[in-house]
């Protein structure tokens, strides 16, 4: 278990003040310029060390991401920070923004620096309105007191940072629609290559970075790479904040160590699963896009990056949706499809058409009303989908299912042939 | 120059290659819907994924550029599963109305399901209808058909130039659709049946007409503008039923203008089917052949030559203005001039008249300077090349003279008076800086700076113009002139214009007036007002009963430009052949040979019986019409008269981009285009 003087997010409560002075005494700010001293490769090399692994889902390493940024340039360059967080289940990068925005607005000066960025956009999800408030607020105060902006904190580096809020699209939570929003377009995702690193925003170098990979940077270079390297497990190492949701007595946001049981997660921090652990039916780890674990594995699993892609499953965002046995876990799945169908951007077709297709079947066999064969129809589907798509989103929608049937089939199975019983019943009742 | 494997063949490409590209040049078939080798690249059909060693998921070929050594397989079992499920998500949405569909037969979407789609469909859940659009009289949309490729939105907004179309909503409920259902108001609108890949986008005019395979298609030329598109002309029966761009990257590439393609209907209204010969109380009455030829013959039997003269319209070919050119030379007659329009400008020299850079060679223009001119008007496939120049960034700066309004790029407007030319002739204008500090100048003069009154001045100032800011070089010649009309060229050529002390139109007219000129023979020229030919015995020779016929003593009945092997010379001077798609209506006959049965008529038999011998004699008056299908750089010389040049504003003439000619006035779907998109453009200029 992590221990207190080892969290980053020490006002992850908002017991104290988000703003400046009380962001100052949390230690924020302090430093700043002798960091920036260390120069653009050492910063990176630091953060390669700490083996900081990207937080908005895929986990990619966030020294690696910034080290292919152009070492030279000849115009702009830009960070943008991804703040719009959609994925269901999650809300860690809320808390982060409304009561510690300035541990975010100093990792956009580091993570700006580091990759020789000019600006720093923050695309703030549209619903985050209080949140935006917050972060504006920060941003000023920043402004004010010469913490970014020209010389930033002294150092001779120019640093602009302007949020940006967007207007409810799932898929612009995705890094290239993202930055068409920005751009001002429809928000649909761009293919990859080019990656942003190469063209992104207003076609120059980008990097984008979700919200808690910058907003951890600087305690990590304050407290050094090792530091955070020795927490957690090798590869996966570091804390990380934990969105636990559903069927627990006290859900809580949490920050805590990488490679925490998920049994311990659940019962230190949210005081159990209701009705005590035997009443837990199935856990989706990561965000709704990740596929469910039931409770068998759940029992022994690690939060981590690697111990959840072992039993085919991921950490994604590290928003654990607890479900106990009162659970209709058809119809919650169903649900997810139809927010992936709802939030498919439209543009490429496997998406496009399947994920309709899939939340379609998906209804029916809630109620059971299709053919068993149906269900290997069904994945068959989600496979077409599956890494056909411009984005991930496809993946997103596929993994669901594909969990439900790994570990869910015979109750899917059990309600088509309730149904066919049923309607076989219906029909001889009526034919006599 | 990366070198890559493609199923086992070694192959090297060009740097910035797409594989799929790559794949073509080595003749391997890669399936797709979105990808439009003109537009951009999105890659959202899905269509063709590839396998490439070293990559976790297939990638779509279209958007993935060629690297050193990559390994890509098309034909692996699983790159077939990865297209037949993309083609399965297509289809289940896609309604199976085939057999009523316009697409049927030549359907991207059809085709390509015989080689990827299952035989049967998995799919059990009701499909999703789409609310039909209203895009104008020409397109017609059933929008559940539509695959949502977004080329027509990437065509409208990159080759049209005009942001009329985009996506709706998101997901599945993704909608293609016109901004505010206005229509797409473009001049090249049509082509989106063409680029659009099913039948969600099909033609009004021709829908429920034909289908593809009872067509008889006949390769020919465009004659709506002096363009030349190639077309493909697809007839049944004696009926031209529609109209297709045929690819010559040389001059349309694979696009033709809405007039082109739709103008057609006009072949079968107001057409002149018999001779006609106008009867003592002044009404035309029916006549045959022999009577027609009599009445000339009568008329023209002891009038001098002097006082005979010809006019050669818009769509004449050449072998007719050859044919008309001897017969009036033979009657003794030096009066003759294909600028029915009244421009007046110096023809002696063919550098002074033609296109000189060429269509293609707009793409290497950095400067263009448009004087009197609408090309998106007089010349859309013109205008959209310098769109396409401009968009590769190739193309700095377009300045105009004459009306300021919007061609679909930046235009810098320098004025409409003819001062301005002057001052830019004489060098003191500050855009003549731009110009000469340009690598490869582009003036373009419009037919309507020529229309005026001073249009030998103007002709000179543009060339003094083009020779001082070095557009005329050995390796470029950046002067030209944009034509109007089809057949205006090559009646140049031919030297259809005054002889020795003969009159030019102005002449031909004030002498009518006079009584010194008593024969007008009108070879398809329907410009000129009635009752300028004051009691001028009339002949018209054309296929439409537009103003010449009205006026005309005995009308000749000839063909259109669908009805004729005929031969014409677009604005660069380029020599194209149209062929016979279908026969001549009724009686009407083609133009040379009802001139070569005149002329024995009139005891001046024209020295040749068949088109072949016709042909000679053209290549004899003229070795360019021997070049066929080819650019013959014309020789740099002196031409125009040097003089002032009126302060007159310049316009174009084109008043209505879709009616300009007999045919177009007689069409009515140019007339539903008038009514649907100018109509509405001069009631909103009467408003303000």
């Amino acid at each position: 278990m992590l221990r207190d003087e080892d969290r980053i997010f020490t006002n992850l409560y908002g017991f104290e003040s988000p703003f400046l002075d009380g962001a100052k005494a949390r230690g924020d700010w302090s430093g700043t310029k002798e960091i920036l001293d260390l120069g653009r490769d050492k910063i990176i090399d630091l953060v390669k060390e700490s083996g900081l692994r990207g937080r908005g889902g895929a986990g990619f390493s966030t020294g690696m991401k910034w080290s292919f940024m152009p070492k030279t340039s000849n115009g702009p360059v830009y960070l943008v920070v991804n703040a719009d967080e959609g994925e269901p289940g999650t809300c860690k990068d809320r808390e982060i923004m409304r009561h510690d925005p300035h541990k975010l607005i100093e990792g956009c000066l580091i993570a700006g620096f580091a990759i020789g960025a000019t600006a720093t956009y923050i695309y703030i999800r549209g619903e985050f309105y209080y949140e935006a408030a917050n972060v504006q607020r920060a941003i000023d105060e920043a402004y004010a007191s010469g913490l970014i902006g020209k010389n930033a904190c002294g150092s001779g580096f120019d640093h602009d940072v302007y949020l940006h809020l967007g207007a409810g699209a799932y898929i612009c939570g995705e890094e290239t629609a993202l930055i068409e929003s920005i751009e001002g377009k429809k928000g649909q995702p761009r293919n990859k290559p080019p990656f942003p690193a190469m063209a992104g925003l207003y076609s120059r170098p980008t990097t984008v970075n979700n919200v808690e990979s910058i907003a951890v940077v600087p305690t990590i270079l304050r407290r050094g790479a090792s530091w955070f390297a020795n927490l957690g497990r090798p590869k996966n190492s570091g804390t990380k904040l934990f969105c636990v949701s559903g069927h627990v007595n006290q859900p809580a946001t949490v920050e805590e160590e990488m490679g925490i049981p998920l049994k311990e997660l659940i019962e230190k921090h949210c005081g159990g699963v209701r009705g005590g652990w035997d009443n837990l039916l199935a856990i989706i780890p990561g965000g709704s896009s990740v596929p469910l674990l039931p409770k068998e594995i759940c029992d022994t699993v690690l939060m981590d990056f690697d111990s959840l892609r072992e039993v085919r499953s991921g950490l994604g965002t590290a928003a654990v949706i607890v479900m106990d046995k009162s659970t209709d876990i058809v119809k919650a799945i169903a649900r997810l499809s139809k927010f992936y169908m709802h939030e498919s951007c439209g543009q490429c077709t496997p998406c496009r058409e399947g994920t309709g297709w899939m939340w379609r079947v998906m209804e029916r066999l809630v109620k059971g009303q299709a053919h068993v064969e149906e269900i290997d129809m069904l994945l068959d589907v989600t496979k077409q989908v599956e890494g056909h798509t411009i984005c991930a989103l496809g993946d997103a929608a596929a993994w669901p299912i594909q969990g439900l049937m790994r570990h869910f089939r015979p109750e899917v199975e059990r309600r088509i042939l309730e149904y066919r019983t049923r309607a076989d019943r219906g029909a001889r009742v009526a034919a006599e | 120059m990366p070198k890559l494997t493609i199923d086992g063949v070694e192959i090297e490409v060009a740097p910035g290659t797409s594989v799929l590209q790559a794949c073509e040049q080595l003749g391997i078939e890669v399936p797709r819907f979105c990808y439009h080798e003109r537009l951009s690249v999105p890659a959202n059909c899905r269509m063709c994924l590839v396998e490439v060693e070293r990559m976790p998921k297939p990638a779509a070929s279209c958007a993935l550029p060629v690297g050193e050594g990559m390994v890509v397989k098309t034909n692996t079992p699983n790159v077939h599963k990865a297209r037949k499920g993309v083609m399965e998500f297509l289809l289940i949405n896609h309604p199976l109305d085939c057999p009523i569909c316009d697409q049927g037969g030549e359907c991207d979407l059809q085709d390509q399901a015989v080689s990827y789609g299952y035989d049967r469909g998995r799919f059990e859940e009701n499909k999703r209808t789409v609310s039909d659009k209203y895009m104008g009289p020409l397109i017609k949309t059933y929008m559940t058909r539509c695959i949502q490729c977004t080329r027509c939105i990437r065509f409208v907004d990159e080759i049209a130039g005009v942001p009329a179309l985009g996506g709706l909503a998101r997901g599945e409920h993704l909608e293609i659709t016109p901004a505010l259902e206005a229509g797409v108001n473009s001049e090249m609108s049509g082509n989106l049946v063409d680029v659009c890949p099913v039948g969600a986008l099909t033609s009004k005019p021709y829908s429920f007409n034909a289908r593809p395979w009872e067509l008889r298609k006949t390769e020919s030329i465009d004659v709506m503008d002096a363009v030349g598109s190639n077309i493909r002309i697809d007839a049944r029966g004696g009926e031209v039923l529609r109209v297709l761009p045929r690819l010559n990257e040389d001059v349309n590439e694979e696009w033709i203008s809405d007039k082109t393609r739709y103008a057609i209907d006009g072949l079968k209204r107001q057409r002149l089917d018999r001779p006609y010969v106008r009867g003592a109380d002044g009404k035309l009455k029916p006549a045959t052949w022999a009577e027609a030829f009599a009445a000339i013959k009568a008329k023209v039997d002891g009038v001098a030559g002097s006082k005979i003269a010809g006019v050669a319209g818009d769509l004449v070919d050449v072998e007719s203005t050859v044919a008309l050119k001897d017969l009036l030379n033979a009657l003794g007659s030096q009066n003759l001039d294909c600028r029915q329009d009244g421009a007046s400008f110096d023809a002696s020299n063919r550098a002074g008249y033609i296109f000189n850079t060429g269509i293609a060679g707009i793409e290497n223009a950095d400067v263009v300077l448009l004087i009197g001119t609408n090309p998106r008007w007089e010349a859309p496939l013109v205008n959209s090349r310098i769109r396409k120049t401009y968009l590769t960034g190739k193309l700095k700066k377009v300045a105009v003279i004459g009306q300021n309004i919007d061609l679909t790029y930046p235009t810098e407007w320098l004025g409409n008076s003819g001062s301005v030319l002057t001052d830019l002739a004489n060098g003191t204008h500050a855009f003549a800086e731009t110009l000469r500090n340009a690598k490869n100048p582009l003036i373009i003069l419009g037919a309507g700076a020529l229309r005026r009154g001073d249009g030998p001045a103007v002709q000179a100032a543009a060339r003094k113009l083009a020779e001082a800011v070095g557009a005329v070089r050995e390796d470029w010649n950046g002067f030209n002139v944009l034509h109007l009309a089809a057949g205006r060229v090559g009646a140049l050529d031919a030297g259809f214009l005054p002889g020795a002390g003969g009159r030019d139109l102005g002449g031909i007219l004030s002498g009518a007036q006079k009584g010194e000129i008593e024969v007008v023979y009108l070879l398809g020229a329907d410009e000129i007002e009635g009752d300028r030919f004051g009691k001028a015995f009339v002949i018209y020779q054309g296929h439409h009963g537009d103003r010449g016929a009205h006026r005309a003593d005995v009308i000749l009945p000839g063909a259109a430009y669908t009805e004729k092997n005929a031969t014409y010379v677009n604005t660069e001077g380029r020599v194209q052949q149209a062929r016979l798609a279908t026969f001549p209506l009724g009686e009407a006959r083609e133009d040379w040979k009802v001139l070569r049965a005149l002329s024995a008529e009139l005891g001046q038999t024209l020295p040749y019986d068949t088109l072949g011998q016709l042909r000679q004699r053209m290549v004899a008056l003229n070795p360019v019409f021997g070049a066929l299908d080819r650019l013959v750089p014309a020789a740099w010389g002196p031409f125009g008269t040097e003089g002032a040049v009126a302060d007159a504003h310049f316009t174009s003439p084109v008043e209505n981009f879709y009616m300009t000619d007999p045919i177009s006035r007689a069409s009515q779907t140019m007339a539903d285009c008038t009514e649907a998109f100018l109509k509405p453009a001069l009631a909103a200029a009467a408003a303000e």
